[in-house]
């Protein structure tokens, strides 16, 4: 069984019919990929199924469960995280506080301060500065943040809504590394990225969006290959 | 001097009662962006409630007091849950002319129940009553309570926020909902609790002034809202520090031109402030000018 699974759903903004029918799934343990141009609809996708927005039609199946009337905090508690695109860390908290908000819905104590130990080891950066208001952390820096909160929840399947945006190549590399760790480390990812590329390395498979439809799919390796997405996303 | 100190110790008196009240103005609207005009009916209720509890029922200051905050508190609620959740994701101009209707409908409802006269709170005795001297400056136990009230309110208010589960979950909502949503905060309790909050330091608010000014109407929350409502602005709309400083530099210029024989200005004095802020600091004395950061 996947376990996530995205059947038929259609979302819209007023007039605005921003997802056609899409259809995905992303199995355990697998790194996967969104990718598209812009308004394609893979923010929506993502917020769709985190639960921000109510599809009009079309059902989410978590590990075969039908979550798709679940709130966003029922679906925080299932499993799901969501490193949202802009990173929207609250910028008058410090960065413990964003931390430990990540914790929100846990009880284990213990569990959160080992939690907090594993974050700050993974990005030693925010424990320098987990006093510091994360509104004054650079682009990067709230970047990790913002991962590392998403990790404070101890999530099963990650949201990663274009976590290289705006960041420098030095960085964007770290970053897609970070991914790939915590993948590693048992993680299942569902990656949106504008660096089609990047992303197409990293993930075990990928699904292309076009204006609110998924078009093509296929294994990272395959689609890095296809000429269509060369042409359109890699830049010849 | 004495006389300078006597204003002081008025301009304390009012300006909690400004405190409280911007409290409640400032903590909605830095969590859903209304500016709720029905605030200071919410005041005006909790003063009706103390008179009530106290010339009826004959109950003491301090249970008149508890009961005004929970009655203040259900109402708030109340308002938030019928009127304002249904417009969550209307506009905010929509927002604001169904926070008006809410004011009108308070004040016009409850001059229905307790017509339009004014009241006045029974006189107070014993303890309530007493007053001493420093010098030559009279302070009243009336005054000393309203201050004690307000500080012990604001620190627990402090405590609340930046201290329990549920005060984080106010500071996060307020900073960025859908935020506040992916950690799994329950975004309409937080905003209920918030009114919650604000409407039981409105109550409190309420009846202070009753005890304090004695005279109580349907429509005394209009003037002292509006001026809550700079004092909130004042001291940067959204910022709970920001809402009692600017309480007590309101109460305390409007008692100060008042006292000095200016008494027909004072409430221009107030909203000249207001627009001195606008022009020289819109974002309030506390607030910071945002960039965006992308
Ligand atoms: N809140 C909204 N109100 C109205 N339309 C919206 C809203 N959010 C998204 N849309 C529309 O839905 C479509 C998909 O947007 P979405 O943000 O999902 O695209 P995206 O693939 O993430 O794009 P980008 O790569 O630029 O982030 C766009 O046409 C967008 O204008
Ligand atoms: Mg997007």
């Amino acid at each position: 069984m996947a376990m996530l699974e995205v059947k038929n759903i259609n979302v819209h903004f007023g007039v605005i019919h921003a997802l056609k029918d899409v259809s995905f799934t992303v199995n355990e343990g697998e790194i996967v990929t969104l990718i598209g141009a812009n308004g394609a609809g893979k923010t929506t996708t993502l917020r769709t199924i985190s639960g921000l927005k109510k599809p009009t039609s079309g059902s989410i199946l978590l590990e075969g469960k039908d979550i798709t009337n679940s709130s966003a905090r029922e679906r925080v508690s299932m499993g799901i995280s969501h490193v949202p695109e802009g990173r929207h860390v609250f910028p008058d908290m410090t960065v413990l506080e964003n931390l430990q908000l990540g914790a929100y819905l846990r009880k284990d104590k213990q569990g959160i301060a080992r939690d907090l130990k594993m974050v700050y080891e993974r990005f030693p950066v925010l424990e320098e500065r987990k006093k510091q208001a994360a509104g004054t952390l650079s682009g990067g820096e709230q970047q990790m943040l913002a991962i590392g909160r998403a990790l404070m929840s101890r999530p099963r399947l990650l949201f990663l809504d274009e976590p290289s945006l705006g960041l420098a190549p030095l960085l964007v590399q770290e970053i897609f590394d970070i991914i790939k760790n915590i993948n590693n480390e048992g993680t299942t990812i569902l990656l949106v990225e504008q660096n089609a590329s990047m992303a197409l390395k990293i993930a075990n498979r990928a699904y292309v969006m076009e204006t609110g439809s998924i078009v093509l799919s296929g294994t990272g390796a395959e689609l890095m290959r296809s000429d269509e997405i060369r042409k359109a996303y890699l830049g010849g | 001097m004495e006389q300078f100190l006597q204003q002081v110790i008025n301009g304390i008196s009012l300006g909690s009662i400004y405190a409280l009240i911007a409290l409640g103005y400032t903590m909605v609207y830095g969590i859903i962006k209304l500016i709720n005009f029905a605030h200071c009916d919410v005041y005006m209720i909790g003063a009706y409630v103390g008179y009530f509890c106290m010339r009826n029922f004959n109950m003491g200051f301090l249970p008149s007091l508890l009961m005004a905050m929970v009655v203040c508190t259900t109402v708030g609620v109340l308002i938030e849950k019928i009127a304002y959740k249904p417009l969550r994701n209307a506009t905010r101009i929509a927002a604001l002319i169904t926070a008006i209707g809410v004011s009108l409908f308070l004040e016009y409802g409850t001059m229905f129940f307790v017509k339009a006269t004014v009241r006045t709170y029974p006189p107070m005795t014993g303890f309530m009553a007493k007053s001493f001297k420093v010098g030559n400056t009279v302070i009243t136990m009336q005054q000393v309570i309203i201050a004690a009230v307000t500080v012990i309110l604001m620190v627990l208010l402090q405590f609340i926020v930046k201290k329990t589960r549920i005060g984080k979950a106010m500071r996060a909502v307020s900073q960025d909902k859908d935020a506040a949503e992916l950690m799994g905060i329950n975004v309409d309790a937080t905003i209920s609790f918030t009114f919650a909050i604000g409407s039981a330091l409105a109550g409190a608010a309420g009846i202070l002034v009753g005890v304090y000014y004695n005279s109580i109407n349907p429509l005394m929350g209009i003037l002292p809202g509006l001026k809550a409502f700079v004092a909130a602005v004042f001291g940067g709309i959204g910022l709970i520090p920001g809402a009692m400083i600017g309480g007590y530099i309101i109460g305390a210029t409007e008692v100060f031109v008042a006292g000095y024989g200016r008494s027909m200005y004072k409430d221009a004095v107030v909203f000249a402030i207001l627009i001195l802020i606008l022009l020289v600091k819109p974002s309030g004395l506390l607030g910071r000018d945002k960039k965006e950061k992308v």
